[in-house]
């Protein structure tokens, strides 16, 4: 089917303010329900839209040169790069957004781009907490970018082709053609690597507040804040969506995107209020080891 | 003097020499005069008005994030508010863990004058808007410390105050009615404190160096 530019651009648009509301909703519905299970009434509903609203709205903010200006906006650069090659919907003139034959790479790219981006920020903000931050995100991002890799080699391997809309088309037909059952390896590689990439506990100790209050964003307040807020729910929702096409089969309305994205979320949330949080070093060793070892044992599988 | 130490205050002379010229910047008003590297003095920032203002301090009143900093006895009372049975959150209350992020701020007690140091900078680090609450009578008029040398007794005098939560201690109940309180403020426009701190900046000041005698931080830390 082909679309006109300027529609297309309408319509990545439109799926841009559905995944920003939609990650936005999400946080605090589990918020929500966590709070519903310790006994507390929680946050409202809308508190994250509250947040932005306050953070873009102080009148005073103060800057450390340009590549603190910068960091924000790369990361969330990041973020809706990310989300805008991901196909929402599939097989959707609407929700396919900018999806073309090698957006896996892309993605992979974009994923790490604003997080490169950010360390760059945050280093130019002087806080050494900020510093400890960076470093201790890099490290472990890299860890996990390797089952992450090494999954993603899997599929395109598989499927034989680097674009997420055939990598989607190749599982329809029932839930036994997804590749968490036709690659299980590989997809339980990825899933572990989603984990860190999340941050929730056990992989939480980027913006451990306790130690090192709030990690590389330290410095970080006012506007430059609420665009990163803005970015965590995009992002969020763009991982989300990724995990969905890659492992999942994919969505073919909007239903069934919220339902599989909001069980795949409820993974991170699990194992996050079920464990203790990991030091770096030992996340490090952690994503190194076992995954690593199935990642490589789902490639291995495909290629055989 | 001998030769060692004549060479040792030289080296300190050129020392401080580079390190004055580090912390002065270009286009301050006064040439000539060495300031440090965050010492511009605050400015009042006007806000908007009618509805949209309206509309802002809605959102303010409503997302409170507080400084998760101790400043005396008084903090063992917040850390309850955060669990089930008083669950602070549900106002919108978030703890934050840096002045930068944070808009209000909860002197827990008694000041002393090593704490009112940090308060002063932590203080002038969080962005305009921002709120206080003063809890406890050590607050409000020195409490049981109201003889004591080394704490202060009022804290209005060194920073502006929006809401006082009266006891020693105050139960999580009343630093709730305390962020109530101080929601309805911010929601009739009434809590322009950080401008008032701008506007009155020499007086705040000169009342803090007053007390600070060792005062080795610039003006005003933004």
């Amino acid at each position: 089917m082909e679309v006109n530019l300027p529609l297309k651009i309408a319509y990545a648009a439109l799926s841009l303010f559905i995944a920003l509301n939609y990650g936005l909703l999400l946080t605090s519905t589990v918020a929500r329900i966590r709070a519903r299970v310790q006994g507390r009434i929680g946050i409202r509903i809308f508190q994250p839209y509250l947040d932005i609203i306050k953070n873009n709205a102080k009148r005073t903010s103060i800057t450390h040169g340009v590549m603190f200006y910068l960091g924000p906006v790369f990361r969330i650069a990041g973020g809706v790069g990310t989300f805008l090659f991901i196909p929402m919907i599939y097989d959707s003139v609407m929700f396919s957004n900018f999806s073309f034959s090698g957006d896996v790479l892309l993605v992979v790219y974009f994923i790490f781009f604003g997080q490169l981006g950010m360390a760059l920020g945050a280093g130019e903000g002087g806080h050494p907490y900020s510093a400890i931050g960076v470093s201790r995100g890099l490290a472990q991002m890299t860890a996990f970018e390797v089952p992450f890799t090494l999954s993603i080699i899997a599929l395109a391997v598989q499927y034989n082709t680097l674009s997420i809309s055939e990598i989607v088309s190749a599982q329809q037909g029932g839930i036994m053609s997804w590749s968490l059952f036709t690659n299980p390896l590989a997809t339980a590689a990825a899933i572990i690597a989603f984990l860190g990439m999340s941050m929730h506990n056990p992989f939480s100790v980027v913006m451990a507040p306790q130690e090192i209050p709030i990690g590389p964003p330290t410095e970080y307040h006012s506007n430059y804040l609420g665009m990163l807020q803005t970015n965590r729910a995009i992002f969020n929702a763009a991982k989300l969506l990724l995990y969905m096409n890659l492992f999942f089969g994919g969505a073919v309305n909007l239903p069934i995107m919220i339902v599989k994205t909001f069980l795949l979320y409820m993974i991170n949330v699990v194992v996050g209020v079920s464990f203790p949080r990991f030091r770096v070093e030992q996340s490090i060793r952690f994503f190194l080891g076992i995954p690593t070892v199935i990642g490589l044992l789902g490639l291995l599988t495909v290629i055989w | 003097m001998s030769e060692h130490e004549t060479n040792r205050q030289l080296e300190q002379d050129s020392v401080r020499e580079v390190m004055e010229a580090m912390m002065t910047y270009p286009g301050k008003a006064d040439a000539g005069d060495t300031v440090l590297f965050c010492d511009a003095r605050p400015k009042v920032e006007k806000p908007y008005r009618g509805i949209i203002e309206k509309f802002l301090n809605w959102a303010r009143a409503n997302s409170l994030w507080v400084l998760g900093f101790g400043t005396g006895c008084g903090a063992i009372e917040l850390r309850p508010l955060m669990t089930s049975r008083y669950d602070a959150s549900r106002f919108g209350v978030a703890g934050r863990p840096t002045p930068r992020q944070a808009s209000v701020f909860i002197i827990g007690g008694y000041a002393s004058v090593k704490t009112l140091k940090r308060i002063i900078r932590s203080y002038e680090q969080m962005q305009n808007p921002k709120f206080v609450i003063g809890l406890g009578s050590c607050t409000i008029n020195g409490g049981m410390y109201w003889d004591s040398y080394n704490t202060i007794n009022r804290l209005d005098h060194y920073i502006p105050v929006d809401v006082y939560v009266t006891g020693c201690m105050p139960r999580p109940e009343a630093i709730l009615a305390g962020f109530v309180k101080l929601q309805e403020l911010i929601r009739a426009g009434k809590a322009e404190k950080a401008n008032e701190y701008a506007e009155n900046f020499d007086w705040y000041k000169a009342n803090q160096k007053k007390i600070i005698k060792n005062w080795d931080m610039p003006d005003y830390s933004w």
